[in-house]
């Protein structure tokens, strides 16, 4: 390998890719869960889907979008890594391969969209939300990765390596991109069949809380492998990750305690992420105390937060805009306070002598990541629902989206056949009710039997 | 031949049972089942939302007796149902005019 290769590093960042890709079915556990039983497979699919065509797209333009040398002004990558192709085996970004921080970036453009999911649950044309992953990605989350995490010594991107706005994992590109990304969706689709009215209690907490845990454990990947190398700055990214989520815990169940009167199993995990959305943009710039006020702040403030879809009557169903666009702008302004001027960052936030400088920046991250998701977001949901129409039938949504989208069903704890297996060759003929179909069905059936009834004959020919 | 019907707190379920097979009761079927009477449901709150839960599980038991038997084996089942407490649910009886043994095809209370 070339000079200025780290096998320590590398290792580091190859793991923690791994750890940020199982944050996507993580989440995908944390949303189903928290969806009616009979909507829950399309709320775990609507995730992986984004595990699939993002990845494909990575390669092909992604990657260079985000992360090729830059074409105007800080705004967007150029087209040299088109299909990857230049980048060879010894190929360097810092102290790792370029594939290395490639497949790492990849799982920060697969789970923002993922993320944007839960703002339409129950309700959305699968075909329609693979389409409308394909055109964010491309239009909004490739640009804003650009604006934000391309780093080339001043000729970056324009929100981070131009303006110093501070973002270590992602509270701006990931969070608030992916929360107002599902504000501007749950306005275009409306609201669900019965909102308000009917009863939507999440059918299983306990796979809500084993979403949260493997998020938990993957946004180790996600915060201390921003770092892109297996140094201090890294550690100390982990510490604050840890006990900023922990403080949020706790300040969710607080505040929920107080106005609702009972400590909930949803409010602890929801708590926890939301600790975890707003430590990510300020995981490398501040010191464990600095987090753990973030963290109690977020948690507290994005339990008030997730009221607000009542009040104000839209339906982010499962409080993508609370949880990550509010949390995410919590920590991103907070690193304007909390920055210590020490940890993997010089700039200094408010609270540290650095003055309103830092604070302002990052308002103005916050801002124009903001509303470029927010316009954006709602005129490609708006193109999609016009091309394809992105909700599904009123009859198709009250009846479970499950089985008109995917054909499947989540659960089946009935002993009682669920009904007649008409594609399996001998039970074909008693499900046919109707003489032409019966016709068709008993042909398809008997042709296994003869081929079978054939290979046995032969066997007993050579057997003689 | 009569049919009594007896919705009651799940967790009394085995006690009834135990006191049905004391009376001398041969068989029995048990639904889970939800409902609501006087007592109403109860609150639940999923991130601020507050859900009134207004069917509460139940356990609807269904036995076939002998019609000079309904009126002790009725009084038997409640006395073990009770608990005082609202929501302890509601025993009815209606007549039947068969039954049959499908093992057998026997009729009648030789069917029971």
């Amino acid at each position: 390998m070339p000079d200025g290769f780290s096998a320590g590093d590398t290792a580091f960042v190859l793991i923690s890719a791994a750890l940020v890709m199982l944050m996507t079915p993580g989440l995908a556990f944390f949303y189903g869960g928290m969806v009616r039983a009979k909507s829950t497979l399309n709320m775990l699919a609507m995730s992986f889907l984004s595990l699939g065509i993002v990845s494909v797209l990575w390669v092909l333009y992604g990657y260079s979008l985000s992360f090729g040398p830059d074409a105007f002004a800080g705004l967007i990558g150029n087209l040299d890594f088109l299909g990857m192709r230049g980048i060879g085996l010894n190929e360097l970004a810092g102290t790792i391969p370029v594939t290395a921080f490639s497949i790492f970036q990849l799982m920060f453009a697969i789970i923002t969209p993922a993320l944007i999911s839960g703002a339409i649950a129950d309700r959305a044309k699968f075909a329609a939300w693979g389409l409308f992953i394909a055109l964010w990605v491309t239009i909004v989350y490739f640009p804003v990765a650009h604006w934000v995490f391309f780093f080339d010594g001043g000729h970056g991107g324009w929100l981070g390596d131009r303006n110093g706005v501070i973002d270590f994992a992602g509270g701006t590109a990931v969070h608030i991109n992916a929360g107002v990304a599902g504000l501007a969706l749950c306005l275009v689709l409306g609201k669900r069949v019965g909102f308000k009215k009917d009863p939507m209690r999440p059918h299983s907490l306990p796979l809500v809380m084993l979403g949260s845990g493997l998020l938990w454990f993957g946004w180790f990947g996600f915060n201390a492998g921003s770092a892109l190398a297996a140094n201090g700055v890294a550690a100390m990214a982990m510490v604050n990750t840890q006990v900023a989520t922990g403080a949020a815990l706790v300040g969710w169940l607080i505040f929920e305690k107080l106005k609702h009167g009972a400590f909930t199993t949803l409010g602890a995990a929801s708590g926890a992420v939301a600790g975890l959305v707003a430590i990510t943009p300020a995981c490398g710039s501040v010191s464990p105390l600095g987090a753990v006020a973030i963290g109690l702040v977020a948690g507290a403030v994005c339990a008030a937060a997730v009221s607000l879809k009542y009040r104000w009557g839209f339906d982010d169903s499962l409080d993508v805009v609370g949880v990550h666009a509010v949390g995410g702008a919590i920590g991103s302004l907070l690193v304007g306070v909390f920055a210590t001027g020490g940890v993997g960052q010089t700039a200094k936030g408010l609270f540290y002598g650095g003055g309103l400088g830092q604070l302002g920046k990052q308002a103005m991250g916050v801002a124009v990541v903001a509303a470029y998701s927010f316009v954006l977001s709602w005129l490609l949901a708006k193109a999609v629902d016009k091309l394809v129409g992105f909700r599904v039938a009123e009859e198709v949504e009250v009846a479970g989206i499950d089985q008109a989208e995917h054909a499947e069903s989540a659960y089946d704890f009935s002993a009682v056949g669920a009904g007649l297996a008409r594609a399996l060759p001998g039970l074909a003929a008693a499900a046919s009710a109707g003489p032409s179909a019966g016709t068709a069905v008993e042909k398809s059936a008997e042709k296994p039997t003869e081929k079978a009834a054939g290979k046995a004959a032969e066997k007993t020919e050579v057997d003689a | 031949m009569k049919l009594i019907t007896a919705v009651i707190k799940p967790y009394r379920l085995d006690e009834v049972k135990a006191a049905l097979q004391a009376f001398g009761v041969h068989g029995l079927t048990v639904t889970e089942a939800s409902g609501y009477g006087r007592q109403r449901g109860h609150t639940e709150v999923y991130r601020g939302a507050e859900y009134t839960v207004d069917l509460v599980p139940k356990i609807r038991i269904e036995v076939l007796v002998e019609d000079e038997d309904a009126d002790d084996l009725i009084e038997v089942l409640v006395k073990a149902a009770r608990t005082g407490k609202i929501g302890d649910g509601k025993v009815w009886s209606i007549p039947v005019e068969t039954a049959v043994r499908v093992r057998t095809g026997e009729r009648g209370p030789d069917a029971l």
